[in-house]
């Protein structure tokens, strides 16, 4: 059993033994928005979500919790809540990863000395996205709340803890715990030593004493005693993570990408801790037992999300799949590009002043030109990460993995097989984040016996070749990274900035 | 003869008032202006925006005819709409039957395959999305043929192409076995179209019964057939499951 504790939703998904589906539950909670850039949940909302929907998933698979071998719990990545450790209740709401309001902090801690030995620590560059940052703001935002924190009567988790927390008894005994995945992205953890790093808890001014204990992704070791009790719980990871490890991607230099609202690339390097040289996070891939395997990832701030822009800002489409449909209509882009920058470019550029740009319009270009030019978007970006993924790494990876809502594109994946010249793999099982948390689960339970067992699981439901002439693709990437300039001479010129 | 149905006729006049005029009016107008309870009105006004007849504009609440009434003629659903619905729908019934599916719809004469999903047994495939079939010699044409009244009377016009030994080429037994597919809700074929090969396809249909597309395995005639050469009746059963629950999906989302 997989709960995945998403951004906008939790879910909990029944697997069987070959990894086929049997029940799937759901529930969405609010987003709050209480000032510009402010994004905040409810993590009581979440909690009671996740009181529905497992007994709802274990109605619907028609078993009972003894029949259930594990519990995986994966979640949306840096998104934290802070709770009183005697009463279980949370200290404000949830900060969520899309959070900007301490754009001005990190500005202000970015000058600071030893900045650069922060991003050597943990891997991550300084910013708002990360959970460190947001948990300093609310240190210094919440009367008392420092005092509290040092005394001991606070906790902090990210939200797999939270739940593990409150599914383990809450204040009666609830573990506080979380996994290395998780811990990876909060920029309070030493990469080398998977433990929480007391320079960078000097550097963010938090207290240890708040901070849950580090386990590798499958020694989570907990037994639920509430909403459904008796469940083990085995493993934990963030969701980019658990799709690395649902995809099998095991060996060093694999790659996944998860294409949704933004795309997520994520390159198994073994046991080597590689420190990028190109723009991309070092992040942990998973840790089964002792030994972790490391990873890199680079993410894409705009994929999916374009595709609505195009449907909802510019109405040319009726629904996001007629994109395709659309980008049909004409053979090529015509000379057109879109950077869809509209908060700045992610890796490998990591540009926050950035702004997108339309390039290329002639009176030739029609709507047709445009949606070909949207999906391009994502195949470039693509491109851009894989080929830094490639240059840190020091070999080429041989195919990419994918899952997400975009894999229904098969114009978009055929482009990003003809842009990288390696083939494009789609497996048979599209809820790869799920599957990740009940495979770690399962595999620390003994239900897969290793590795080799999970990969026997994984079947191909879709390959799409590459077949694009050679002197083409270099030609239009080059137009592409000409538009990708362009943001920056437009960035460096906006009067603001 | 039954008598004139009275929400059909209600619901026509309240298109008659939408398309003239200016064109956009709120639920009380329409209401009045047809002598309807405003629950009656709502109900008509609810179910024609649920067939795209009619839309609801956002911001003023008020409501006008829908983009579908102009295209009537034309393709109700997008294909690459179809396939992004039914994507999960295919996967489980790949994984469930072991064989490879494929969602067809018409398109010029022939069986467009809007979707592929490879047999998962991890063997060299190639991707057949845009792919072409013939309609007479498939599961996914017999099933498309079946419910098109227009297509099947262009079938029997043509001459029936003969691909293997099996392939049915007399007119008066196609349109036997389209009627046992209406009647059994689903179609078969052994080795009609390529030696050895068999395939089973059940119909995908939108709000109010018009099929859209056909969603099918095929593979193996031994794995597909049993021992009289009848498709196997758990297969079936799971083809005919995944046509539900995409057709559900398609219900659910509009």
């Amino acid at each position: 059993m997989a709960i995945d504790q998403g951004t906008t939703s939790t879910r909990c998904i029944v697997f069987d033994q070959n990894a086929r589906l049997v029940a799937v539950a759901q529930r969405e909670h609010r987003q709050y928005h209480p000032r510009p850039g402010w994004v905040e949940q409810d993590a009581v909302e979440i909690w009671r979500n996740v009181d529905r929907i497992v007994p709802q998933a274990l109605r619907q698979a028609g078993i009972t919790a003894e029949q259930v071998v594990a519990m995986g719990i994966t979640n949306q990545r840096e998104t934290f809540v802070l709770w009183d450790r005697h009463t279980g209740v949370p200290i404000g709401r949830a900060i969520v990863w899309e959070d900007i309001r301490t754009e001005e902090l990190v500005a202000r801690l970015g000058e600071q000395p030893g900045i650069e030995e922060v991003r050597e620590r943990c891997g991550l560059p300084l910013a708002t996205y990360f959970s460190a940052p947001s948990l300093r703001w609310m240190l210094d935002h919440t009367a008392g709340l420092r005092a509290k924190a040092e005394r001991g009567d606070v906790l902090f988790g990210t939200m797999d803890t939270w739940l593990i927390w409150n599914l383990t008894g809450g204040v009666n005994g609830g573990l506080h715990v979380t996994d290395v995945t998780n811990a990876s992205r909060t920029m309070l953890m030493n990469l080398s030593t998977r433990q929480w790093d007391p320079m960078l808890l000097e550097f963010f001014g938090v207290p240890a004493s708040m901070l849950p204990e580090i386990r590798p992704s499958t020694e989570i070791s907990g037994v639920t005693t509430r909403v459904v009790p008796g469940i083990s719980i085995t493993a934990a990871l963030g969701d980019q993570h658990a799709a690395l490890f649902g995809q099998t991607c095991f060996e060093k230099g694999s790659i996944k990408g998860t294409y949704g609202t933004g795309g997520f690339l994520l390159m198994n390097t073994g046991t080597e801790l590689v420190r990028s040289k190109h723009g991309l996070l070092t992040t942990i891939g998973y840790q089964i037992g002792g030994e972790p395997a490391y990873a890199l990832e680079g993410s894409i701030a705009v994929a999916g999300s374009l595709v609505q822009w195009f449907r909802d800002n510019l109405g040319l489409i009726h629904s996001a799949p007629e994109i395709e449909t659309l980008a049909r209509t004409v053979k090529d882009n015509g000379g057109c590009y879109i950077v869809p920058a509209f908060s700045g470019l992610f890796a490998p550029h990591w540009l926050a002043q950035a702004r997108g740009l339309v390039v290329g319009l002639t009176s030739y270009i029609n709507k047709g030109h445009l949606a070909r030019a949207v999906l391009e978007a994502t195949g470039w970006q693509t491109r851009e990460v894989v080929d830094a993924m490639n240059a840190d790494l020091g070999a080429p990876t041989p195919v990419l993995k994918v899952d997400g809502g975009m894999t229904a594109d098969h114009l978009l994946m055929q482009f990003i097989a003809d842009v990288l010249d390696i083939p494009v793999q789609r497996p048979l099982v599209a809820e790869t984040v799920s599957l990740g948390a009940a495979y770690a689960a399962g595999l620390a339970a003994g239900y897969w016996p290793d590795l080799e067992g999970l990969r026997r699981n994984w079947h191909l439901a879709a390959r799409w070749n590459p077949a694009m002439d050679a002197g083409y693709r270099e030609a239009e990437y080059a137009n592409w990274k000409r538009a990708v300039e362009l943001t920056f001479a437009w960035a460096r010129s906006s009067p603001s900035t | 003869m039954p008598g004139p149905i009275q929400s059909i006729e209600r619901a026509a006049a309240v298109l008659r008032l939408l398309a003239r005029g200016s064109g956009h009016h709120g639920l009380t107008e329409i209401a009045d202006s047809l002598g309807l309870a405003r629950g009656t009105a709502h109900g008509i006004l609810r179910t024609l925006q649920r067939v795209e007849f009619v839309e609801q504009d956002h911001t003023t609440g008020r409501y006008r005819l829908g983009a579908a009434l102009l295209h009537l003629g034309t393709s109700y659903l997008d294909a690459n709409e179809l396939r992004s619905r039914s994507i999960n729908w295919a996967d489980t019934l790949a994984a469930r039957s072991g064989q490879e599916v494929r969602i067809g719809m018409h398109h010029d004469g022939a069986v467009l395959v809007v979707h592929h999903v490879f047999r998962p047994d991890d063997s060299v495939q190639t991707l057949g999305i845009g792919a072409m079939l013939p309609l007479h010699a498939t599961a996914l044409g017999k099933v498309l043929l079946a419910y098109d009244p227009d297509l099947s009377a262009a079938a029997r016009r043509r001459e029936l192409t003969s691909l293997t030994r099996r392939t049915i080429t007399r007119t008066q037994m196609l349109e036997r076995v389209l009627t046992e597919v209406r009647g059994q809700g689903w179609a078969g074929e052994a080795e009609e179209y390529m030696p050895g090969e068999a395939s089973i396809a059940a119909p995908i249909r939108i709000p109010g019964g018009l099929v859209v597309g056909a969603i099918g395995i095929s593979g193996a005639a031994d794995r597909l057939c049993d021992a009289t050469g009848r498709p196997r009746a758990t297969l079936v059963r799971q083809v005919v499951q995944a046509a539900d629950s995409v057709t559900t999906s398609l219900v659910d989302e509009n």
